[in-house]
């Protein structure tokens, strides 16, 4: 209905405060005789830590205080633990090594916190940790997760017998093997799939205020919707109940999965704040932020596929060796299983397949999710495969996928989960029709004629969003004047629930966009049974919620509206904003304002307006798309340019079109990102090489291309929406469009895969032989 | 940042008078070089002693067969000089290249020049126009200017006055952009002046050069195809985790050709 | 250390007590309380800073505040009208979906502005690289791409998707 409802591009209702300044970041908060606090960061990837001397800094300009381990261990804090829990077919459990707050008696990467020092001023701080004396051991430190399951290999934790926590398996290879053997086909790919950083453009940063009367903690921070942030610090770190800790992110310089988890030195700046009874302050730099924020990525697969004579899979194996880094994060070993496993193999069926993953500890920053958080690394391999395999059989590369796509369902995969609805085959015709496939060679030869390689590529690919915690909760309030609040636990980094939210409201309530306020990031005012936002839950999740929200608000309204029309409530109607009995109506606003009435309220209803609703989803959904992209390269130098991007994305029903092909267009660029520029270097010794924008090369206007974009819509069968999420299908389509389109432009010079980022010196050795 | 004293002298004499009073003491032009790295605590002057207040340090003239060009002189004044257009629009289309718009608001012809980062672009144009660095004490060729990685042939107590451009008949200028930073990975400047031909290279060594056996060859032939069997050796040239010497070198072959074509 | 710098903002003579070492972003955030410029890097590339010095875009954190003494400073607070009718390149980037988190966008509308002063008619390769300095990390650029085509060269905006 409505106007500006369900399925309208209606412009951002945030839009006119974020254009004019009045953002409210973390790093905007800002607490009348705060301190500030500074980190002292291991400069070496693995050493002991023989002895620190503080007393020079503690003697320096404006020092109020300085932590160590010390000071944690000695008030029992406890250490960061990752709850994942993992066993190997033989049913071994595990190991999770937790990590110190601040680093106790050695370090294990570049960056790991060595202490805090708090002072009056940021430049006293950092002049204050210049002064601490660490006498540091070095010990040989390993950085790649291959070299690091080497017998020799520097072990990262002394407690264990190797880098390798567990080997994960879906189940006995014997079977697999098997069919293989019997497939009149078999492809084999090894691939990396880099490190990167997420970079959000707001750098990490927080305030921590103590507020001793009440007994409180106020953290503002750049989360993603706080709600597990306040549980793991009250509840583990600091020994408070939940509501004795608010975590405030009121606006928030994207996420990109980084931003949901419990980083160490929030909890450090929590306990420095109790401990000194006031507040403090920290803005990491960038540099500082290479170190601190999660990387993402950081996979080797090596895979083997095996096809019958029509070019149908009958075999996969995968296995998949993930660099975790130093320290288990919060859902660092899950993510090739969980993440990317749930979707496995992707949009095609396979009958017999196996899985090994080993995550492996190395001196490196810790790995978690990041924008598809494994599926875009399950994606990128199957799609890699499928043109490898269609070269393998002879097949077009467009008609190798209609040949596999699963077409019935309910699917089921391999690891058990079930993918409700889709047309991949539509999706697909739709996107080459859209990139004009059909006429390709016409424009290749033609850019042979001008000396130039020109290759196209397609990706079909699928997501799963919505995952994990399968609640979410979301609180509706009318006021009298008709004015709608939306107290919401999922939360806006750039997604526009200010927006969508207030799109449903308008299409369940009739309410103006204009009247409807967001209310998010804010711990004391969110639902309770709210946990945030990732993985493209909100469309669902806070959808769902707010939409049955919406239904008990309009089911009391009927009530009152029955009192006001002296009618029955089974006799009111509600639609448009209007409540009807027979020939009578009442206003939404009316009704609001009568709820507020105690004397126009029914016998016994309670005055207000207001409902919430804890949604709890039937299952997870399931976004799939099919990205095309044509290049154009220049062999003398390697430089490659995008001439054309088409996505079609099936995100189910599009509650906003204009959001959503955002959520694309920035998702294609992170993907191209990756496939061009983007990766964290570490060198042999563990340092991080890549710690600046200087180094790493993060996609620029003129490196992303203009992105076609259309819709293949498949409503979602299992929520009440129909929607499927879309933040994460551009991140999955982009690397294999992009990476196929450079191995087609090749095709004469026998490279079929190279690993990202291409960048023009790759380009350029593939074309001349150079290796 | 550690703390340090500023000053805004009103002269060149108040400038270099500072500059010997104050033995850290440190210039400052654009900043556009010298902030980033007092922010990442690389560096930690005295005091800063800033030329924005010297109006005679800034802009551009025709003298003669000569472009001048004073070393307060933003890259954007540069690019979008009439004169520099006019007489050598490869230089006006260097500069506009530079860094973005807001870098080349502030940036410095003089300030490029002194830092001589390896992968900056103005070194390459002082080595393929054979320009001459002014300085209130001297005037140095290019060839004598460039001594390493960071390292030019200025003394303490010198600061750049202004840069001579000699007017080619014709030139160009082609650069490969580094896919992080934007600096060139490798940047080829070529003028041609009567029989005599320049090529400065910048971005691949450790300082700008002029790429000699280029030179010669297209003295013999001003064309592409005079050069096309002509290779740089990568023993000497810079390698990062974007680019091997091997690449720049060979860039370096194509970019002189592309720039031969297009001058 | 500290000196008094004195500078025109969005029109307003503002001073404040600054140590040299404080930068322009720090000096409006800090001290003048305008914390819609935002800084995003220390290596002077992300663009989330800039503002206009002297009509000029720059990058307020890498320039120092005592360098501003005397300027005239437009933030992203001054750039719509005292009425709260917003910039065209505000409206512009509303239309167009040129911002997400919202991040960048301060330092991106000040760029945009000062692209449209320069290079009226821009296509969009221009404007792509006009946008050299400026790192959005959600937009893909597409939006904001548009956006100042919109106001630059009208006829060179695609928008096919949405009315
Ligand atoms: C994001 C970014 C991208 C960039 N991209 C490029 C690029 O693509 N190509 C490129 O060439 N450059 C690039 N630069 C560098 C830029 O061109 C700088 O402006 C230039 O290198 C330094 O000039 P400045 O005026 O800013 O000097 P400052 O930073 O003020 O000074 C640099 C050094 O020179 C000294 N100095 C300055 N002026 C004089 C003088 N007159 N006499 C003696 N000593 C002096 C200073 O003491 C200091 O040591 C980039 C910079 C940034 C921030
Ligand atoms: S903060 Fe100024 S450019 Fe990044
Ligand atoms: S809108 Fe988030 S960085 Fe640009």
């Amino acid at each position: 209905m409505g106007q500006f409802g369900i399925g309208q591009p209606l412009r951002r209702l945030e839009d006119p405060r974020l254009l004019v300044g009045g953002g409210r970041y973390a790093d905007d908060a800002r607490i009348e005789g705060q301190f500030w606090g500074v980190f002292l960061r291991s400069p070496h990837a693995h050493a002991d830590i023989l002895a620190m001397d503080l007393a020079a800094a503690r003697a320096a300009p404006g020092v109020k205080a300085i932590f160590t381990a010390a000071d944690l261990d000695a008030a029992g804090m406890p250490d960061m633990a990752c709850e994942v829990e993992l066993k190997s077919l033989a049913g071994e459990a595990m190991a999770r090594p937790q990590r110190p707050i601040l680093a106790r008696g050695k370090t294990r990467f570049v960056g790991e916190c060595v202490a805090l020092v708090v002072a009056d001023t940021q430049a006293h701080a950092r002049d204050a940790a210049e002064l601490i004396a660490v006498d540091y051991a070095p010990r040989p430190a390993v950085a790649g997760a291959q070299a690091a399951l080497r017998p020799d290999a520097p072990r990262v934790w002394d407690e264990l017998t190797s880098n390798l926590p567990v080997h994960w398996e879906n189940g006995p290879v014997g079977p697999v093997d098997a069919a293989m053997a019997g497939a009149a086909h078999r492809v084999r790919l090894r691939i990396v799939n880099d490190r990167l950083v997420p970079a959000p453009m707001e750098p990490k940063g927080a305030l921590a205020a103590w507020d001793k009367a009440a007994s409180k903690l106020t953290l503002w921070a750049p989360t993603q919707g706080g709600r597990r942030i306040q549980a793991t610090i009250a509840k583990r770190f600091l020994g408070l109940e939940q509501e004795q800790v608010r975590v405030i992110s009121q606006d928030v310089g994207g996420g990109f999965g980084m931003r949901g988890q419990t980083y160490p030195e929030y909890v450090a700046l929590g306990f420095a704040a109790r401990a000194l009874d006031g507040a403090v302050k920290w803005r990491a730099d960038r540099t500082e932020t290479f170190v601190s924020d999660y990387h993402g990525r950081d996979q080797v697969n090596e895979a083997e596929m095996g096809l019958d004579a029509q070019g149908r899979i009958v075999a996969l194996k995968i296995h998949t060796v993930l660099n975790l880094g130093a320290y288990m994060a919060e859902n660092g070993p899950r993510l090739p299983m969980e993440g990317g496993g749930r979707i496995i193999p992707c949009c095609y069926h396979a009958p017999h397949f196996y899985f090994s993953v080993k995550p492996v500890f190395t001196n490196t920053v810790s790995t978690d999710t990041y924008r598809g958080a494994g599926r875009p690394e399950a994606n990128f391999l199957m799609e890699r495969l499928m043109d490898k395999a269609a070269a393998a059989c002879g097949l077009p590369r467009d008609e190798i996928r209609r040949r596999n796509f699963i077409a019935q369902f309910p699917y089921k995969t391999p690891l058990g989960y079930s993918i409700d609805s889709g047309d991949f085959a539509a999706g697909l015709d739709q996107a080459l029709r859209m990139a004009d496939w059909a006429q390709f060679e016409t424009r290749r030869a033609e850019a042979k004629r001008r000396g130039k390689l020109r290759g196209i590529g397609v990706a079909a690919f699928i997501e799963a969003a919505g995952g994990r915690a399968p609640v979410e909760d979301m609180r509706l309030q009318a006021a009298p004047d008709g004015s709608v609040t939306i107290f919401s636990g999922s939360h806006s980094h750039g997604q526009g629930h200010a927006t969508v939210f207030a799109q449903l409201a308008h299409e369940f309530l009739g309410v103006a966009p204009e009247r409807v306020t967001l209310v998010q990031g804010d711990t004391d005012v969110t639902p309770k049974g709210s946990i945030g936002t990732f993985g493209s839950r909100s469309s669902m999740m806070g959808g769902g919620g707010l939409k049955a929200a919406a239904e008990k608000i309009v089911a009391k309204g009927k009530r009152i509206a029955a009192a006001l029309m002296q009618s029955e409530a089974e006799q009111v109607s509600f639609a448009q904003g209007v409540f009807r009995a027979g020939a009578s109506e009442v206003s939404f606003a009316a009704v609001a304002a009568a709820a507020h009435d105690p004397a126009k309220l029914p016998e016994g209803m309670a005055p207000g307006l207001d409902e919430s609703h804890l949604f709890q989803r039937e299952a997870e959904n399931f976004p799939n798309g099919c990205h095309v992209c044509e290049v154009e390269i220049d062999p003398e130098t390697g430089t490659t340019e995008i001439l054309r991007y088409v996505a079609v994305d099936d995100c189910g029903i599009v509650l906003n079109p204009l959001i959503v092909h955002g959520q694309v267009h920035g998702g294609v660029a992170q993907g191209v990102g990756q496939a061009t520029i983007e990766k964290v270097v570490y060198d042999e010794e563990a340092q991080l090489v890549s710690a600046s924008f200087m180094d790493y090369g993060m996609p620029r206007a003129s490196g992303v291309p203009y992105i076609e974009a259309g819709f293949n819509a498949v409503p979602c069968k299992t929520n009440p929406l129909g929607v499927k999420g879309a933040g994460e299908a551009g991140a999955c389509g982009a690397p294999p469009a992009y990476v196929g389109a450079v191995a087609d432009a090749l095709r004469d010079f026998g490279a079929d895969h190279i690993d990202m980022p291409l960048t023009p010196e790759k380009v350029w050795r593939a074309i001349h032989g150079k290796g | 940042m550690h703390n340090f004293a500023y000053h805004a002298p009103a002269s060149l004499d108040a400038a270099l008078k500072l500059i010997g009073e104050k033995e850290d003491g440190k210039i400052i032009a654009g900043g556009m070089t010298l902030l980033p790295t007092l922010k990442q605590r690389l560096a930690a002057p005295s005091d800063l002693i800033d030329l924005a207040g010297l109006p005679d340090l800034r802009g551009v003239k025709k003298e003669g067969g000569h472009i001048v060009i004073g070393a307060m002189t933003t890259h954007y004044e540069v690019a979008t000089s009439d004169v520099v257009k006019a007489a050598i629009p490869a230089l006006a289309h260097l500069a506009s290249i530079i860094g973005d718009p807001a870098v080349r608001h502030r940036g410095t012809i003089g300030g490029s020049l002194a830092n001589s980062d390896p992968a900056a672009d103005y070194p390459g144009a002082a080595m393929g126009l054979n320009a001459t660095i002014v300085t209130n004490k001297r005037a140095i060729a290019a060839e004598d200017y460039f001594l390493g990685l960071f390292e030019t042939a200025l003394e303490r107590d010198e600061i750049i006055v202004s840069v001579r451009f000699p007017i080619p008949e014709k030139a160009a200028y082609q650069k490969f952009r580094h896919p992080a930073s934007g600096y060139a990975v490798a940047g080829v400047m070529v003028s041609k002046t009567g029989a005599q031909v320049r090529v400065g290279v910048t971005g691949a060594g450790p300082n700008a050069f002029r790429a000699r056996d280029f030179e010669a060859a297209l003295e013999k032939s001003f064309t592409a195809e005079a050069i096309k069997d002509v290779k740089m050796s990568p023993d000497s040239l810079l390698s990062d985790i974007h680019c091997s010497a091997e690449y720049r070198a060979h860039l370096v072959g194509v970019l002189a050709r592309r720039a031969v074509a297009q001058a | 250390m500290k000196s008094k710098v004195t500078l025109t903002v969005n029109g307003k003579e503002r001073s404040a007590e600054v140590e040299p070492r404080t930068l322009l972003a720090e000096l409006l955030r800090d001290h003048l309380g305008l914390t819609g410029t935002h800084v995003g890097c220390d290596t002077t590339q992300c663009g989330c800073c800039v503002v206009h010095v002297d009509g000029k875009a720059v990058k307020s954190c890498t320039m120092l505040a005592v360098q501003a003494a005397g300027k005239q400073v437009t933030t992203i607070e001054g750039l719509a009208k005292p009425d709260g009718t917003l910039h065209p390149m505000q409206e512009a980037f509303r239309e167009h979906h040129g911002l997400q988190c919202g991040f960048c966008t301060p330092g991106m509308v000040m760029m945009a502005v000062d692209i449209a002063r320069r290079r009226p008619g821009a296509d969009e390769k221009t404007v792509r690289e006009e946008l050299e300095g400026n790192l959005c990390r959600c937009t893909g650029y597409q939006g904001i791409v548009e956006a100042i085509l919109s106001v630059v060269n009208p006829g060179a905006v695609k928008d096919h998707h949405h009315a």
